[in-house]
């Protein structure tokens, strides 16, 4: 009797499921967001009880450009995406490398400003609770950029090898959504370090 | 594929292959994507480490039988205590619960296998990694004072002790890095039961006709996310504390040793929520089928179910009443925990409602349930007795936590696993487990159960704090610890006749057919064990039940969606 | 105990269903297949309802009587005479100053006892030295963690004279097991005695001149204080009226002499892990600065 056959699918039917990857890649967000939430729930904690050197104050600069550049950078995947979902290759071509560019200027620009802050202020993760809890929560984000940008030129050099075509757009789009959280985390550590902390 | 084979021929074809080389088998496991056979490889793994972390217990409690032991050193002991509570939840308890999930879930929604395959196998290697590298530490590291090697700094490894300067050898780096690594684990597969679930049920199952094992594991998992994220973060902000001079939890430097308790409560609460949830899963697939009814209030399971996921990520400082939160504090966590309370005695009301007017088997599995129900629910009250802040005062960091929790993660989960084992058996194997053995294994873990842990209140009502490796003779606590010490024997030797069980019905046991338990959900559907592909069509359903359908076919659970209107029309006769 | 009243309702209530539940609907058929399945009832809105209602009931009843219990415990006015001790907790003993009262001592804490009439509380205040720590003595009160660099406030009030035994409640290392509380409530008198004595210097007896030198002359100093000496370390107890301890090594060890001598030679040969590193004495100076601790009553 627990042998019988179950009806098979009857062909009418519509059953649609959603996808895969956007359901996982999402998944990805939310863990990822909270290990973003510690850090900065730890910056907020520690404003204003260091015991010694450096402020923000005295310190942080508005990186008004870079963060321009790495918020526009959301925008160009996002039509890199469209591009591909009309079989415009080489135009997707173009979108992804305008993203891979701009999200490079923004690591330039963290770069010189951490640079600025070691050698010029004495700022490191050591120096104090501000120290610490600045390099770690700019640098997961940054880590997060650069793992993203990797995956981004790897796309990018599919994409130019005439390899990627209109069935892999979605596979882009979970790509773009990772790209999205990204600059989305950008916006809260900006608001929460260079506007509030200061 | 070249032909057309029938599939009933292409499975005996599989059945009378030549036997192949042990090296080709274990080549088959290692690289293997099968759902299945990485549930399985999860299951073992997880018992494995049961009986090592079981051993750990006994150690412990042959130290503490009597006072002022010298069986083991303080050191010892402290990496005793240390590695039995992290081998526990990061070792068995997730894995076991995931390698069940692995396992059932995609057959109970119609599926060929997980959403994600590979990434399946991976989460599954690099826990198992982190595993080894956690035991590893017995042989590699050197811990406090640069004597003994385990970590020791508790499971909770509170800041500052972890910090460089009290902890100086790599106990806590060891501990820190497996953790981390199986954090990785557990998210991926967390990842991949969120999106199996939502994204490859058979055509007909509506989230509404969804069976509860996999809702709970859905909710599960959305706990994992939450949970495993501040752990994994406070877990970089030690390794930086330690190795790069940073000072999260640093409080020369004003830092915040409480910082380091709310980040890792934040985790470690939904974490034991995490865990029993799927126990919960269990229950409410293997009650109803020894009670011959559906389930009661399945709308309410769920609700209860998301509640519970919901309302255990507000209530981590229960954990921490007595750190000097403030009476403001203090109450917000007294009342967050209380409610809790009220999602999880529905859910036991409902089980009750389930067995009641039922025609109850008491099959081996069955009697491990019951042990759940009834233990659970002193479990539960303990901790309503605990979220009375002032009570906790007294009794929070005692041994009536420790029995407390241990009432929760043996007498409920793992009574509900031992069940579960019984009745998924036969599914994974082809054969039954010996009825006779399991009642024997059912009892004499009962005896050692409640010999240990109802007399284990005991010591933390006379005041006995907990993580000490020895006590003092003039506190009246060595009649309770020698009884204590004497039921875990007892557990220990009932674990060890459920191993012999397992091992001898695999070559010995009868057959168990598709259907032994005459159940009703989608894997008892299909032969035992199954064949890789699962099911030979992608199934249809029409309810909840579709093997009750099947097999009721005049009064189909199809026509009583969603607990209608009167209670009176909810009722039926069976066939 | 309203607590344990609510709880045990509830047990007594659910488990008997439970009994219940399993004696009248256990399956009476001889194999399990081939019965008639019972009626299947999948739900009922009342029942459900009323089990939830009620359960949030009691739990704002039980939260309401907590969280009174929890104010008029943290909030508890405080009378003017109360005694404040200050309390640091170290890796593995326990520091005492009474700041209104001059007096410095360790691991032994005396207090006035109180009564209902004439309420005469002890205010600890609470830090730590190093790692986590908790006090805890259960038939005086609840426990309370020592944290550095965070202050905790709690109060006893013990209404009989007698020792109370209590330990340290938070793991902090290796010889958290070892880190034992005692409390002595003394009556006025005796505890005024005590507070007396306490402020005194260290006894200067003539007949331990030698074994005087061997501490004032060995790293002791830098670790312990005798008051009225050149020794004023701080980071182990401090040792001006040692000898008048019942106890040592933080409760663990009766003090005589055999132990005494037996400790300074190494402590590990008690409490392994203590910070206290061993003195490498020979047998003379050992006997010597054995003698003159025991004279530091």
């Amino acid at each position: 009797m627990s042998e019988a056959v179950l009806k098979s699918a009857s062909p009418n039917q519509q059953w649609t499921l959603p996808s895969r990857g956007i359901v996982g890649m999402t998944c990805l967000i939310i863990a990822e967001a909270a290990i973003f939430v510690i850090f900065v729930v730890a910056y907020i904690f520690y404003i204003g009880k260091s015991l010694t050197g450096p402020t923000p104050k005295d310190v942080l600069e508005l990186p008004i450009f870079t963060t321009i550049c790495l918020l526009s950078s959301s925008l160009t995947v996002h039509a890199a995406v469209s591009s591909l979902q009309k079989s415009k290759q080489r135009l997707c071509s173009l979108w992804l490398a305008a993203t891979v560019l701009l999200g490079g200027i923004f690591i330039a620009g963290t770069a010189n400003e951490w640079y600025d802050l070691i050698y010029k202020h004495g700022l490191t993760i050591r120096t104090n609770l501000f120290g610490t809890t600045f390099y770690s929560l700019v640098g997961l984000h940054a880590t997060h950029v650069v793992v993203g940008l990797i995956l981004l030129s790897l796309a990018l050099f599919f994409s130019m090898r005439g390899e990627m075509k209109e069935e892999h757009s979605e596979k882009l789009e979970v790509l773009s959504l990772y790209w999205h959280f990204v600059d989305g985390v950008w916006v809260i550590v900006f608001l929460v370090v260079y506007v509030l902390g200061r | 594929m070249a032909t057309q084979i029938p599939v009933n021929e292409l499975h005996d074809q599989i059945a009378h292959a030549p036997r192949r080389l042990w090296l080709e088998v274990l080549h088959d496991w290692v690289t293997t994507v099968d759902h299945k056979k990485i549930g399985l490889m999860y299951i073992a793994y997880a018992l494995f480490f049961l009986v090592v972390a079981g051993f750990e217990a006994l150690l412990m409690r042959v130290q503490l039988a009597i006072p002022n032991n010298h069986f083991v050193s303080p050191e010892v002991f402290n990496g005793l205590f240390t590695m039995h509570g992290t081998t526990m939840v990061f070792f068995v308890g997730m894995p076991i619960l995931f390698g069940f999930g692995n396992y059932l879930i995609p057959l109970m929604i119609g599926a060929r296998d997980m959403a994600f395959p590979r990434l399946n196998a991976f989460s599954f290697w690099i826990s198992a990694f982190a595993g080894f590298l956690l035991y590893f530490s017995y042989i590699g590291g050197s811990g406090l004072y640069g004597a003994g090697s385990a970590p020791d700094v508790g499971w909770f490894a509170y800041a500052p002790l972890t910090a460089r300067v009290f902890s100086p050898g790599h106990s806590t780096d060891y501990w820190t890095l497996s953790l981390l690594l199986t954090g990785i684990g557990s998210i991926g597969t967390a990842l991949n039961i969120v999106t199996t679930i939502i994204c490859m049920r058979c055509p007909g199952m509506k989230m509404s006709r969804l069976p509860l094992l996999p809702w709970i594991y859905l909710v599960m998992s959305g706990l994992t996310f939450v949970a495993i994220g501040p752990l994994t973060a406070a877990q970089i902000m030690l390794m930086l504390d330690r190795y790069v001079g940073s000072h999260f939890f640093d409080t020369q430097a004003g830092g915040s040793a409480v910082l380091w308790m709310h980040f890792f409560w934040i985790f470690g609460h939904p974490e034991v929520y995490i865990l029993v949830l799927p126990a919960f899963a269990f229950a409410n697939e293997i009650i109803p089928v020894f009670s011959r009814k559906a389930i009661f209030g399945y709308p309410a399971m769920v609700a209860a179910s998301v509640g519970i996921g919901f309302i255990s990520l507000s209530v981590w400082a229960h954990h921490m009443f007595t750190v000097g939160l403030g009476a403001g504090g203090n109450t917000f966590f007294t009342l967050a925990t209380m409610i809790i309370s009220v999602p999880t005695g529905i859910k036991i009301f409902n089980w009750l409602a389930t067995l009641w007017g039922g025609k109850i088997q008491f099959t081996a599995s069955m009697m491990f349930a019951i042990g759940f129900l009834f233990q659970f629910l002193v479990a539960g009250l303990t901790g309503i007795m605990l979220s009375v802040a002032p009570f906790d005062w007294q009794l929070g960091n005692s041994y009536f936590v420790v029995a407390h929790f241990h009432y929760v993660l043996v007498g409920a989960i793992l009574f509900m696993i031992f069940s579960a084992f019984y009745f998924w058996y036969p599914k994974m194997s082809g054969r039954m487990l010996n009825e006779k053995l399991g009642k024997w294994h059912f009892w004499l873990f009962v005896i050692g159960f409640h010999l240990t842990f109802d007399l284990m209140h005991v010591p933390g009502l006379l005041g006995m704090p907990r993580r000490i490796y020895t006590y003092e003779a003039d506190r009246g606590w060595m009649m309770w610890n020698l009884l204590v010490s004497s039921g875990a024997a007892i557990q220990a030797v009932a674990t060890l006749l459920f191993v012999y069980n397992m091992v001898w019905s695999y070559f010995k046991g009868p057959i168990a057919g598709p259907d032994p338990w005459d159940a009703w959900t989608l894997e008892w559907s299909i032969p035992s064990p199954p064949p890789s592909y699962n099911f030979a069509e992608i199934p249809t359903v029409a309810s909840r039940r579709p093997l009750w359908d099947l097999k009721h076919p005049d009064d189909p659970d199809s026509d009583y969606e969603m607990g209608q209107a009167d209670p009176h029309e909810t009722q039926k006769e069976g066939a | 105990m309203l607590v344990l009243a609510i709880t045990a309702a509830i047990f007594l209530i659910v488990a008997g269903i439970l009994a219940y539940v399993l004696v009248r609907y256990r399956s009476r058929a001889s194999n399990g297949h081939g019965e008639q399945e019972p009626p299947q009832i999948y739900g009922s809105n009342q029942i459900e309802l009323s089990w939830t209602v009620i359960p949030i009931l009691i739990v704002v009843m039980l939260f309401l009587a907590t969280t009174r219990v929890i104010y008029t415990t943290e909030h508890a006015p405080r009378p003017a005479n109360a005694l404040d001790v200050t309390v640091v907790g170290h890796q593995f003993w326990w520091e005492y100053r009474y700041p209104q009262l001059g007096v410095v001592t360790a691991n032994e804490l005396h207090v006035p006892v109180s009564d209902h009439a004439h309420p005469l509380p002890t205010y600890l205040t609470m830090s730590s030295a190093d790692t986590d720590h908790s006090f805890w003595v259960p038939r005086l009160a609840g426990k309370m963690d020592l944290i550095p660099n965070k202050v905790n406030t709690m109060w006893i009030d013990p209404q009989m004279n007698g020792l109370y035994l209590g330990q340290c409640a938070q793991y902090c290392g290796v010889q958290h097991a070892k880190m034992l509380i005692r409390v002595y409530a003394d009556s006025p008198e005796e505890f005024a005695a005590w507070v007396e004595h306490q402020r005194q210097p260290a006894v200067d007896d003539p007949a331990v001149t030698e074994g005087r030198s061997v501490f004032m002359h060995n790293a002791c100093i830098s670790c312990h204080t005798i008051r009225g000496t050149v020794a004023t370390g701080r980071f182990g107890p401090d040792l001006t009226h040692v000898g008048g301890r019942e106890t040592i090594a933080s409760g663990s060890v009766p003090n005589t002499p055999t132990n005494l001598r037996e400790f300074i030679d190494n402590p590990a040969n008690f409490k392994p892990g203590a910070l206290m590193p061993p003195m490498h004495l020979d047998t003379h100076d050992l006997d010597a600065v054995t003698a003159y601790l025991t004279t530091l009553k």
